[in-house]
């Protein structure tokens, strides 16, 4: 099981170094934009407070000397009138002036600072989203003492807003801009890292593929060149400890074909004798008669282990060729049962439906079915069943026996060569190499033989590809 | 061509070419009690001298030979006469075979020879050499284009040339223009002509066919007479 790609993505490399390139370049764009924000609008803000409470308290100071106090409401008007800006307000204990500013207007807040203090006291307030700026001023007598005179005035700092939302936007835009600029170095990054780890990857896997001659070029020296330069060893070390395994397995193998031909010869010479000691046996006394048999026997068995080994020292070196053609497959399981005198009956049960056709190898189908059956009918117990079946574009045959069943632990070497499951019986009819060489032409075939225990005997079953027959 | 090889199906004067002195002696012992006459040669050399010498009924030859090797012993002696040759082959399905049969052997045997079996494809090739199936009407001369058969003296004319056949070559002849335009399946050939069970090589049946073709087809390449049924087999003449 994969997983989807997109996932496999995001749970790359990658991404993760972009995510980390974006994260540092937007903390970093916004603390800076943000620290020159904050100290922009202070300055916005401060040079227009300081500016309008200046120019009230010259006002104020300017016109005081024509007020008399206690001044009346006209007075209180006039002196809110003249000040600039408009929006002022004059109180004077319970008397305030009526044009501008109203006394509603002016926070609370501010009136009780300036009753408590002699200077000049200010406040900023949101007005219905306009923020305003309150200005009030303890009025003194020209010898410094209160005059019991309060000015307030307000000024709305739209313009001030304006340009301090534009600095904010702003800010926000240059952050905006540096994230694509970061989320191409990130990816500029991770393909310089990911690189040479994805040529890592893929030469590892063409490794382990069995491709052991593969090797990468170490450039610079990085750690990443250093991974690369121990790959390379590990490769090299692997091709040759590999090659070296290969070459003893070679020759153990080219050994065994070697002695079977070797021992062709000789046995060659006493096959050809063994009719004429098994005919002469009775003539024979009866100790050299069973000392007739007896060779006669062994060398009929000795050729065939030979016959067996030469065959499996053939697949070994890959020089056995499958010649396909056209067959009715029931036929020729029929044949190769028939020439072994294996008739149905109660020892064998076949089933071939005849009308199955594939393309096979009539001889390597014969050996197989030969193995097989041949191993069924000592191995197991009757009935040996035979049934051939079509199955998916492949033919199907499976040999049951109800004997004694292959053993849990004997199951998986079933195949291996010289492989016996029955210890007791250790010198069989067969080689041991009938199920090996019987797979390998299965094998050959492009299909397979597998076995099983049924819990009442054995069963193995052959599939081997139609091939478009 | 005249078929003189002899009809009594169980003598048959045999030469075996084999080096290894024990399997030679073996072949001889065991050969010589299914009753044949028995003749060995040690080397290619002295297997075409003793060819040369002693007519014999039917070659076993064996393909690993010093000196002269078995393939260039086999041309040599196929193209001295018509004689059956068996060869012993050390493999059974490999490069051996098809080179065996190309230099013009009839027929193998796999090694180590089962001298039952051995027995079995002598008996098989030399009753080829008797033509027709006993108690069939022998025909009169056949024409088939330019090629004239005549089943009963087992003679071949092409264009009036007599074609020099081996036994097998003529009883593959035989066999598929008995009923022309009529396919026959390799398999059902090997039985007919080479007295095979079952598992007979088919590649016994390609190569005699190549041979036949060099014989009697004008453009081997391009045959008017033994023709290729993909998939199938062999067909005389045209459907």
């Amino acid at each position: 099981m994969t997983a989807p790609p997109i996932r496999t993505w995001l749970a790359g490399l990658r991404p993760r170094l972009v995510a980390a390139f974006a994260v540092i370049m937007i903390l970093g764009a916004t603390a800076a934009a943000g620290a020159s924000y904050v100290s922009a609008r202070r300055a916005i803000l401060e040079g227009i407070q300081d500016q309008t409470m200046l120019k009230l308290r010259d006002q104020v100071t300017a016109y005081l000397p024509t007020i008399s106090v206690p001044p009346s409401r006209g007075t209180l008007d006039a002196f809110a009138t003249a000040l600039k800006p408009s929006n002022v307000l004059v109180v004077y204990h319970d008397l305030h002036s009526s044009a501008g500013l109203s006394l509603d207007e002016v926070p609370a807040g501010l009136r009780h600072a300036v009753a408590g203090t002699t200077n000049i006291q200010f406040q900023r307030v949101d007005l219905g989203g306009v923020p305003t700026f309150f200005v009030g001023l303890p009025v003194q007598t020209a010898s410094g003492r209160p005059s019991g005179l309060e000015v307030y005035a307000m000024v709305f700092l739209t313009d001030q807003r304006d340009a301090i939302d534009e600095l904010a936007r702003n800010a926000w835009v240059y952050s905006a801009l540096a994230l694509p600029i970061a989320v191409a170095v990130a990816l500029l990054a991770a393909r310089q890292v990911l690189r040479p780890v994805r040529a890592l990857n893929t030469a590892a896997s063409q490794l382990g593929r069995g491709r052991l001659d593969v090797r990468l070029r170490a450039k610079g020296s990085d750690e990443l060149a250093q991974l690369v330069t121990t790959f390379n060893h590990t490769a090299a070390e692997l091709e040759r400890t590999v090659g070296t395994l290969r070459t003893m397995e070679a020759d153990a193998r080219r050994f065994v074909a070697d002695v079977s031909h070797e021992l062709r010869t000789p046995l060659a010479a006493m096959n050809a004798v063994t009719d004429v000691l098994d005919e002469d046996a009775e003539q024979l006394p009866p100790d050299t008669a069973v000392a007739a048999r007896l060779v006669s026997a062994e060398t009929r068995r000795l050729t065939r282990l030979v016959q067996d080994l030469i065959e499996i020292s053939r697949f070994d070196a890959g020089r056995a060729e499958l010649r396909r053609e056209e067959l009715d497959v029931a036929a020729a399981i029929g044949d190769s049962l028939a020439a072994r005198g294996w008739e149905p009956g109660a020892e064998l049960v076949a089933d071939l439906p005849p009308g199955i056709t594939a393309r096979l190898d009539r001889r390597r189908l014969d050996i197989v079915v030969a193995n097989l059956v041949g191993n069924a009918l000592r191995h197991g117990a009757p009935p040996v069943e035979v049934v051939l079946r079509e199955e998916f574009g492949a033919v199907v045959l499976t040999v049951t026996d109800h004997g004694p069943g292959i053993p849990a632990d004997v199951l998986p070497r079933v195949f291996d060569r010289f492989t016996k499951a029955d210890t007791a019986r250790a010198r069989s009819e067969g080689s041991g190499l009938g199920l090996s060489i019987a797979r390998e032409n299965a094998r050959l075939h492009g299909g397979d033989i597998v076995a099983a225990d049924t819990g009442g005997g054995a069963r193995f079953e052959l599939r081997l590809p139609r091939e478009g027959a | 061509m005249t078929c003189a090889f002899p009809n009594n199906g169980a003598v048959a004067e045999v030469l075996v070419v084999e080096d290894d002195a024990a399997v030679r002696e073996g072949l001889q012992l065991a050969l010589r009690r299914q009753g044949h006459v028995v003749r060995t040669a040690e080397s290619g050399e002295l297997g075409i001298e003793a060819l040369v010498q002693h007519r014999p009924d039917l070659v076993v030859l064996d393909l690993m030979l010093p000196g002269m090797d078995g393939f260039e012993t086999c041309r040599r002696m196929r193209a001295s006469g018509p004689v059956p040759i068996i060869m012993l082959t050390a493999r059974s399905d490999d490069f051996d075979v098809v080179a065996g049969l190309e230099a013009g052997a009839d027929d193998y045997v796999a090694k180590p020879v089962e001298p039952r079996v051995l027995d079995a494809r002598i008996r098989a090739v030399l009753r080829r050499a008797v033509g027709e199936r006993p108690g069939e009407p022998a025909a009169a001369e056949e024409r088939h284009g330019d090629l004239v058969i005549d089943r009963a003296a087992l003679e071949v004319t092409k264009r009036g040339e007599p074609v020099s056949l081996t036994p097998t070559e003529l009883k593959l002849l035989l066999e598929l223009s008995r009923t022309p335009g009529q396919v026959y399946s390799r398999q059902q050939i090997l039985s007919a002509v080479w007295d095979h069970d079952y598992l007979g090589d088919s590649r016994l049946v390609d190569a005699c066919v190549q041979r036949l073709r060099a014989k009697i087809e004008d453009v081997p390449a391009k045959p008017e007479h033994v023709q290729t049924v993909r998939g199938f087999g062999y067909r005389f003449g045209r459907s």
